[in-house]
Parts: structure tokens; sequence; C-alpha cells
């Protein structure tokens, strides 16, 4: 058999990184009332056939809410990462193009930001917009743009000096048209890659957030709920109810980082031999 | 000498107005906070009991109802004095709740940092010495399914394993439950603190290993490399002669830079093991609306985080001067 080419191979771990994301979300969000299902008749069962995560005190099923506390830690990432790129695109360019106070501000908010440990910052933001959804999102939101920043400003501190950039402005093209023909295409593949990247952060701290108590509320299946009520039962040896929730976890923020890194390397094939 | 000096001051001055601008910062977020702080620990029904002097009285004591601007001129002033008011919960200046939490917590995460540090950066030269065999991979391998780790996870596991399962380590708290403080030895404190620091240290290993990695990988294929193998240096000789020397003070200076990391791995594990250090009275600090101690917390740590930088900054000015004289950094 002929051995594949590197390339189509990055590509197959993409698409069926992202497959498996989509597929975790849809599951999630479909059997969501399942989730609650409450059933005394099957409580405390370890791992078997029927029930692969086991049952907790309650007897729901642990498959079916880890499903779900993944789907929703998978919504409120893209949400907030997305909010949290456009924050670091604007910031970014800003800082690249409006001179050097602009440039000087942005950056001490960017030190400001990354001064604060991450999760007191959660802690902070989530504790000043009333806990809940809203903080968590804001909160993620608020913390995960600094280093996207960072780089977009730097690419485009480095591209504004560019030779073709220069011949561009020298030939009379307009602002517009030199920023939307020679700058986006250089930054969009950038930008995008670090988007993606930004995900298994915004996860994670989803995660640790709620675990703590500052993120979504008790009633909701989000896997920090579920791992937070698993420490009560743990001294009973009840293992189940954290290992495999944890492990999807991992699972899918390994999935995350492998989606980002594929297109890194599909993106700028320079990359692929670091 | 003099640039030095200037050096370190310029970043002195950086560092003070930051950390005037967290204060501003955390200070701003707890008063848009919609969260009143009688309903948070004194509780609806106890409320509905109290005559309205007394609620006034609680009203005052949580400062509820003053407008911020002065309440943060009064706090800034007093701050500036070394008095950072009094925590509620705990009933004590915040000052004493720090010192006393921050002591806990310090010697938890030097640990930390001194052992994931060492041994991020063994593996890390290994690894690049080794690019592309099997141990390489593993350890590239673990490095990035640890960075994948949410760290309260690993310290549940760890604790199952350890504590619940072989019953080898104690399951949380720094000291035994009942015991006196003054009956407390080294040994128990130690042995408190043995799955807090090693889950610390597992997490905080991954991102110095890729670092030195890199670094080792790129002077492995460095022309001043190839000559000194032509010369026919051992291995260990060049890694010794060419590459510890130039890997050693980027992954410093990475480490230095990494304070806020463990430093939030620590508030995840000191909550899981119940290890009463910082981390744990911000989070309870947190549910709890004590506002002083929140705001003390935020700002001491910030204060150690920029330290850490600041500490980067400066050894960086020393190896490569460069960054000194124009004193910025694209």
């Amino acid at each position: 058999m002929k051995k594949m080419n590197g390339r189509i191979l990055t590509l197959v771990a993409f698409i069926a990184a992202v497959g498996f994301l989509t597929a975790i979300t849809i599951a999630g969000t479909v059997f969501a009332d399942e989730a609650m299902v409450v059933d005394f008749s099957r409580k405390n069962l370890a791992p078997c056939g029927q029930y692969i995560f086991g049952t907790d005190w309650m007897g729901r099923d642990m498959f079916v809410r880890t499903l779900t506390g993944l789907s929703m830690s998978i919504k409120i990432g893209l949400l907030a990462a997305g909010v949290s790129s456009i924050i670091a695109f604007i910031l970014g360019t800003l800082a690249a193009t409006m001179g050097k106070t602009v440039d000087s501000i942005i950056t001490w908010i960017i030190d400001l930001v990354m001064g604060i440990p991450h999760i007191l910052l959660l802690i902070l933001i989530s504790y000043a917009f009333g806990k809940g959804f809203k903080g968590v999102v804001i909160g993620v939101a608020l913390t995960h743009w600094t280093s996207l920043a960072r780089l977009i400003r730097g690419e485009v501190l480095q591209l504004k000096e560019a030779t073709y950039i220069k011949v561009a402005e020298k030939l009379g093209k307009s602002k517009f048209e030199i920023a939307w023909k020679h700058m986006v295409p250089h930054l969009l593949p950038q930008f995008l890659v670090g988007l993606i990247l930004m995900f298994p952060h915004a996860i994670l701290h989803e995660a640790s957030i709620t675990f703590l108590g500052f993120g979504l509320s008790p009633e909701q299946p989000a896997i920090g709920i579920i791992l937070s009520e698993s420490m009560t039962y743990l001294t009973m040896g009840k293992w189940w109810l954290a290992v495999f929730p944890g492990l999807l976890l991992v699972f899918t923020v390994v999935l995350f980082d492998v989606a980002g890194e594929s297109l890194r390397k599909l993106l700028d094939p320079a990359s692929a031999h670091v | 000498m003099r640039h030095h000096l200037l050096f370190i001051g310029k970043n002195l001055i950086r560092m003070i107005l930051l950390l005037f601008g967290v204060s501003v910062a955390a200070f701003i977020l707890v008063s848009v906070s919609p969260i009143d702080p009688l309903q948070a620990n004194v509780g609806q029904a106890a409320l509905g009991s109290m005559s309205v002097e007394q609620i006034e009285k609680l009203q005052d004591y949580w400062g509820v109802g003053q407008p911020p601007l002065q309440r943060f001129l009064a706090w800034a002033s007093d701050f500036f004095r070394g008095d950072m008011g009094i925590s509620l919960l705990y009933r004590q200046p915040v000052l004493e709740v720090i010192k006393v939490k921050l002591a806990n917590s310090l010697w938890l995460m030097c640990i930390a940092w001194v052992i994931s540090g060492v041994v991020g950066f063994v593996l890390g030269i290994i690894s690049g010495l080794k690019k592309d065999t099997w141990i390489d991979k593993l350890i590239k391998g673990y490095s990035l399914l640890i960075a994948s780790t949410p760290a309260f996870w690993l310290a549940l596991v760890l604790l199952m394993v350890f504590a619940v399962w072989l019953k080898v380590l104690p399951i949380g708290l720094s000291v035994p439950i009942g015991m006196e403080a003054s009956g407390v030895t080294i040994g128990d404190k130690i042995q408190h603190a043995i799955l807090p620091a090693l889950t610390l240290s597992i997490t905080g290993i991954s991102n110095i290993t890729l670092h030195t990695r890199e670094k080792m990988i790129d002077i492995m294929e460095s022309d001043y490399v190839l000559f000194a193998r032509a010369r026919g240096e051992s291995t260990w000789s060049i890694v010794k002669n060419h590459g510890l020397r130039n890997v050693i003070l980027p992954a410093l200076t990475l480490q230095f830079g990494s304070i806020s990391e463990i430093f939030g791995g620590s508030v995840l594990v000191e909550q899981i093991f119940s290890y009463p250090g910082l981390g744990q009275a911000a989070v309870t600090a947190g549910t709890g609306s004590d506002v002083p101690l929140l705001l003390g917390i935020t700002v001491i740590s910030a204060a150690i985080v920029f330290g850490g930088n600041l500490i980067a900054n400066v050894l960086y000015g020393i190896v490569d001067p460069r960054i000194r004289r124009g004193g910025k950094r694209s």
C-alpha cells in the first residue's frame, strides 16, 4: 500500500476531530431531557453494558449527563471564545494602527489582564455579573483575548512595514483596498487558528469556574457541576462518577487541540515541520 | 551598572502602575456586582425576621449603600498605609488572614514551582536531544495530554488513587483533624502537602518541557554544535558546554512568567484537598461576598505575578544586552 500523504492525513485528522466534536454537541443537545431523568430503581450502578458510565445516587445515567454537560461546555466555549477573538482582533489592530498612545494603552491593558491569575479574574468577573451563565460567558470572553491580541498586533505591525504593502501604497491604492486585499488574506489564517486554539482553554476554564461554584447553577448538568458533585461520593468508592466524565472532558479538549494544530498545518505548511 | 538600575527602575514603576490598575479594576468589578452581601450571608429568611435597625446595622457592616468612588478612595488610602480592612467572614484584619493563608500556599507553590521547573527542564532536554525517537514521542505526548487535563480533575484522580483506594495519604486539610496547632509536626505538614504539591507539579511541567524541547532542537541543529561534533565532542559535553547555557535562561524566564498559572492551579487544587491556603480563601471570599478579603487577595496575587515578571525581565536584560539598552521589546 502506498504511504499516505502527510497533508491528507492532517486533513483527515482535522475532519475527524471536528466531526467528533459536532457529534458530541448534537448528542448532548438531543439527550438534554434524558439527562435530568431521575430513577431510584437504578441508583449507584457501577459501569455496565447498559449504562457504560454508570449511574449516580439519583439514578441518573452518567453517560447522557456527561454528554449534555460537555455539549453545554462546548457551546459556552464557542460563544465565549468567539467574543474573545473579536475583542482580540479589534484591540490588536487598533494597537498596531492608531499610533503610539493607543498602542501603549492597549499594551498596558493586556499586561493588566495577564497580571491577575486567570482563575481569580474569572471569580471576580463572575462575581461582578452575579454568577450563573452570564458570569461565565463574560468572564471567559474577557480573560482569553490577550495573547491573540498580542499576536495580531505583532503581525499587523510587521505587515505595515512589508515591501508589498509599501508598494501598494505608492501605487495609490486606498487604505481599505490595502487592508482588504493584502492584509486580511495574511491575517485570517492566523486568526482562525488562534480562535480554535482558544477553545480548549475556554472549555477548561468554564469547567474550572463552574467546579468552584461560580459558574452554571447546580441544576444544570454542566461538566464542572458533575465533577464537583462527584467529590462528595468519592470517599464512598464511587470512582466512576469522577473518572469517566473527566476522561471525556480531556478527550474533548485534546480534540480541539488536534483540530487547531492540524488547521495550522494546513493553512501554514511551513509550520508542519517544527 | 547605571543601565541595570535604570532598567529595573523603569520596570518597577511600570509594576506599581499596573498594580494600581489591578486594584481599580478589581474594585469596579466588585462594585457593580448585583449580589447582595446580606442575602448571601444572612439569608432571606433571617432578614425577614429582623427589625429595620438591625438590617441597617448589618448594611453598614457590609458596606451597602455608600457610593463606590467614596468607598474606593477610603479603601485605597487605607491600603496605602498597610491597612487592608477587616475580613468580614474571618472577622480578622485582611492582612492577618492573607499572611497565614499565603504562608500555607507559598510552601505548596514553591515546591510545585521548583519540581515542575527542574523536571520539565530535564525532560525537555532529553526530548530535544532524542528528537523523533520513542522517548521524545512519549515525553511530547505526555506534555500535550497534561496540557489538556484540568488540574482539578487530576487532583480528584490522585485523591481517589492515593487517599481512598490505597489509603496511603490523608484526604485533605493541611494538618490532621482534631489536633492542636502546637502538636502538628513538620512531618504531618509534609504528608498533607504531598498530593496538592504533586498535582501542581504534574500540571506545571508541560509548558516548560515543550519550550525547552524546541530550544534544544534548534541548538542541536545549529552550526556550532555541528562544529563541536566535528571536533569530536561527546553528546554530554555538547549539552553541558553549548546546550545548557543557551537553554537555561529562557527556561528560567518562562518559569518566572508562569507563576500566574501555578497560582490559578493552586486555587483549584486547594479547594479539592481543602488545603487552607490563599486560593481556598479566595473562593470562600467570592462565595461569601467578603469584598475586602477578595480585593486584598487579588492585589497580593497580582503583586506576586508582576514580581515574577519583573524578575523575568531583569534576567533577560542581564543575558541579552540588546534588550537592556532599548528598554523595550517589540
